[in-house]
């Protein structure tokens, strides 16, 4: 297979500079390389904007020196410029400082099995099947109702790559990897309100996308429900997060017990490992060995393995997301997160979105984030938001220009609610999430 | 013409590319009836150092280069880019995009000569490479001076991180009208992070800066140790702050960085393309007053030194300082090539890419608004309740409904007009076309950023600047906790 032919050439690539740090002095060494190839189409009222072909390559390479480090990266893959490369992180080694927790991954803790994990699927769309793809997407969202009234268009983007990387401790391996992506966006206006939302579908087989008219007519829906949206006066209240914004939850409690944080004592959960962070009934998992999974992978960056574990179980805090310095730095091992989680999942509860919404009974159910507004080292939380105001289980309004705040502490600890209505488009995986109260301000 | 040489010297030479291969190129790409084509080359050099707990932790160094290919046809784009600049590969890349035309009407090919012209502009930077401002070992002295002086300031001072950044860039654009044009751009920027612990409560603060300027930046006159001053200033008042306000009320906003206001309320939505499309909050809207007549707001890329300047944008065309709202009626949009071109006015000189790998597009430089007239001080004794807004993280905004955030990251209540408790962070969040008509009061002080801004759009981020006087905002909703 070609695939196989370009990972094995890559991996010589790989060898050699490998080698060629050890040659220039280096007494331990890591290095990475990437190509990929892609093709993006997106057309705009029923014709092409644009067509862009993607051809990226790249290495990154990593000496050390004992326990001082080095690191250089370049696109240019010629066998002067790799050597400048490595030559390039030799050289920064020897002004960084010795650093006791520095250096490769403990040799037992390197991945040993390499499952096929079904991550590569080309798609051989085209260009002309890309453009008619991407118009029957636009065409659906556009003829869906009257009020739709512009658009931002919708696009096709297919990608295929290699990675291989390797490590003077003899680890050397690759994949190729497929992503396919189809997403519309388009505006919609009744009298003064104009609004624009979007919807997308992505995976690593393009027979997992969503039809191209569910596409487009879910960016219709969701940029139609929010014409004349307004302002809510400040209050507290119950707020439901929708299963895409729940993610960014659970993404910045991933921060909190990140290692980088936490060595650096910049985490609202230091020393939080065995006590309770969520509610009993919260489970939190990594699965990283899922077949076809956009978060999957059987190594990690520094070629650990990764495990299939809980995070949080009862809601008790199990484990934290390391990579080998971070765990060191902590004394502890490294739990195969250099690069972050894999398909991070937190268990289903038993309600769907219509259930949530109901459970939610009076309240805001949050769409759209916007802005950081995020303290890891306090876990305050301020973010702008956009939704819809809920009365007794029912959307009465949409809602825009307003805060929801609180403490990231206070607010993982309240969640009431889980739904089972999970996104699975991401490299976290959660459903709409209901938290008891926050303060929001308006008008 | 010296700035041509260098760029031809740091990317043709090392491929051995001749001005006829760039013709040759180019002459594929004009071979069909394009409106425009452009060959977009870029070298970058990039290094970074971090100190962290008091050591040397990590450096590192990145060389990029490569050459995007673009050809437009009406509405329509091409673009193929490659990490190789290599003829043949290049020829390749010119044959898959000018089949753009192919799917637009059939014309005569345009008959062209293509024979290279050059020009230069006025300067707003040296050439030099930033990187080889200073030996390694002074840098590494640089770091170890900042993060030593900064960690005696107070006792509650847990952790210093300190980063320098440095990026030399060579870019050489080569347009359909045969002229070929360069630009060699430095870029620094040091950062200072500090957490602060007290009776088990932490905090953090953050201050850094730089510009298109070398190492000596943060050298002359102290800059960079006051990095370290200001960070555990703002960590110590922050250890301090009980909960910020909830709800609707009057916001004063101070000088320089907050001007990330004017960059999200109203830069995006004035950028050529989604006005062009009908799809920002401001489309249509030349000539209407969309502010108070207090604010006059320009985009400028002219500024010497500063981190959003440019000589010419990344289409070629020189930068401006460009008037988006004069005494309080808009009066133009920022644009590049493509979009002034189908818009019927001129280029701005915004058009910009993150590298040869994207496409450019409408993008902003330094946006910031002209002084006033009133005293700071006066616009604080002003306000009976408030909020007095110092200082910034990051914003956004949806430039459709023109809804925008901006995060504080120290702020004040404002009491019987005197400026009294320190509050927590907080997201501020308005409406673009109508935050501006609020404005009341507008300071005499106008200050610019200390060269800090990146700015992200479809996934593409660059460098920019912003900056405004103390600003009065009858009513802006602060986002607090305390209901």
């Amino acid at each position: 297979m070609q695939n196989h032919e370009q990972i094995n050439r890559l991996k010589n690539t790989v060898q050699e500079i490998l080698d060629e740090a050890v040659k220039q002095g280096a007494s331990a060494a890591e290095a990475g390389l990437s190509q990929e190839n892609g093709l993006s189409v997106s057309v705009r009222l029923g014709d092409v904007e644009t067509i862009e072909h993607h051809c990226d390559q790249g290495l990154g390479v990593t000496v050390y020196f004992g326990k001082r480090k080095g690191s250089a990266s370049t696109s240019d893959l010629s066998a002067a410029s790799i050597k400048e490369t490595v030559s390039a992180a030799c050289s920064i080694a020897r002004y960084t400082s010795e650093d006791e927790y520095s250096g490769l991954p403990e040799k037992e803790l390197l991945a040993t099995e390499f499952p096929d994990l079904e991550l590569n699927h080309p798609w051989d769309i085209g260009v002309d099947g890309a453009i008619a793809l991407a118009i029957e997407c636009e065409d659906a969202a556009r003829s869906y109702h009257e009020e739709i009234s512009n658009s931002e268009g919708a696009s096709v983007d297919t990608h295929q790559g290699v990675r291989v990387m390797g490590n003077t401790l003899g680890f050397l391996q690759g994949y190729a990897s497929t992503r396919h992506s189809l997403s519309c966006s388009v505006l919609g206006q009744r009298g003064d309100s104009m609004q624009r939302d979007y919807w997308y579908t992505v995976a690593r087989n393009a027979r997992d996308l969503e039809s191209a008219a569910d596409v487009g007519k879910k960016a219709a829906e969701r940029t139609l429900r929010r014409l004349q949206a307004r302002s809510l006066s400040t209050r507290q209240c119950p707020v439901m997060y929708c299963a895409e914004t729940a993610s960014g939850l659970l993404g910045s409690f991933i921060g909190a017990i990140s290692g980088g944080n936490l060595y650096r004592k910049s985490s609202f959960l230091l020393n939080a490992l065995d006590t309770q962070v969520f509610p009993e009934f919260v489970r939190i998992h990594e699965l990283p060995y899922l077949k076809g999974a956009l978060g999957s992978c059987t190594y990690d960056g520094e070629g650990v393995a990764p495990q299939t574990r809980d995070i949080v179980s009862e809601g008790i805090l199990r484990g934290y997301v390391l990579s080998t310095y971070s765990a060191r730095k902590l004394g502890m091992r490294s739990t195969g997160n250099a690069g972050g989680v894999h398909n991070l999942t937190i268990d289903p509860g038993k309600l769907d979105y219509q259930g949530m919404l109901k459970e939610l009974n009076t309240g805001l159910l949050v769409t759209e984030l916007m802005g950081q507004g995020v303290n890891m080292v306090t876990g305050d939380y301020s973010r702008g938001a956009a939704g819809f105001w809920v009365e007794n289980g029912v959307i009465q309004y949409p809602v825009e220009e307003i805060t929801i705040a609180g403490n990231l502490k206070d607010m993982l600890k309240n969640i009431v609610a889980v739904g089972n209505d999970v996104d699975y488009r991401g490299n976290i995986r959660t459903g709409s999430i209901l938290v008891e109260r926050m303060s929001i301000a308006g008008e | 013409m010296e700035i041509l040489n260098l760029a031809r010297q740091a990317i043709l030479t090392p491929a051995g590319l001749q001005d006829s291969d760039i013709e040759k190129i180019m002459g594929r790409l004009l071979s069909s009836p394009v409106d425009a084509a452009d060959i977009y080359f870029q070298s970058t050099h990039f290094e970074s150092w971090v100190m962290e707990g008091g050591i040397i932790k990590e450096g590192t160094h990145n060389i990029e280069q490569g050459a995007g290919v673009r050809a437009v046809f009406g509405e329509k784009t091409g673009f193929a880019y490659s990490d190789r600049i290599e003829l043949p590969v290049l020829l390749e890349a010119a044959n898959n995009v000018k089949a753009i035309v192919r799917q637009g009407r059939e014309a005569d090919p345009l008959q062209c000569k293509v024979s290279m012209k050059t020009a230069d502009w006025p300067k707003y930077y040296a050439t030099q490479n930033p990187l080889k401002s200073l030996a390694d070992q002074q840098k590494i002295d640089l770091l170890h001076r900042v993060d030593s002086e900064t960690r005696k300031l107070d006792s509650r001072i847990e952790e210093v991180i300190v980063s320098l950044i440095g990026v030399h860039e060579h870019v050489l654009v080569a347009r359909q009208d045969g002229s070929l044009v360069a630009d060699v751009r430095p870029l620094v920027r040091m950062n200072v992070t500090v957490i602060v612990e007290q009776n088990g409560q932490r905090e953090q603060g953050s201050m850094g800066g730089g510009g298109r300027s070398d190492y000596s930046y943060f050298i002359d006159k102290d800059t960079a140790l006051a990095y370290g001053r200001e960070a555990v200033r703002q960590a110590l008042v922050n250890l301090e702050a009980v909960e910020a306000p909830a709800g609707n009320m009057t916001v004063v906003l101070g000088s320089g960085w907050p001007g990330i206001l004017l960059h999200e309320a109203i830069g995006h939505g004035l950028e050529g393309d989604f006005n062009r499309k009908g799809t920002s909050a401001f489309s249509g809207r030349v000539g209407e007053r969309v502010a108070s007549d207090l604010c006059t707001v320009v985009d400028d890329g002219t500024l010497a030194g500063r981190r959003g300047s440019l000589t010419i944008d990344d289409e070629g065309t020189p930068t401006e300082k460009t008037v988006l709202i004069e005494n309080g009626i808009l009066k133009g949009y920022m644009q590049d090539q493509l979009n002034a071109r189908l818009m019927g006015v001129k280029p701005t000189g915004n058009g910009r890419r993150e590298s040869y790998a994207h496409l450019p597009m409408p993008r902003m430089t330094n946006t910031y608004m002209l002084p006033g007239r009133h005293d700071p001080e006066e616009i604080i004794k002003s306000v009976k309740n408030g909020l007095y807004a110092k200082n910034f993280g990051g914003g956004q905004v949806d430039i459709t409904s023109g809804k925008f955030v901006f995060s504080a990251s120290e702020a004040y209540l404002i009491e019987n007009g005197k400026i009294t408790r320190a509050v927590k962070g907080a997201t501020l969040i308005g409406n673009g076309p109508e935050v501006l008509t609020k404005v009341s009061m507008v300071g005499s002080d106008l200050e610019l950023d200390s060269g800090v801004g990146t700015c992200g759009k479809d996934g593409q981020s660059v460098p920019v600047g912003v900056g405004q006087p103390t600003l009065k905002i009858d009513g802006l909703t602060v986002g607090g906790t305390s209901v």
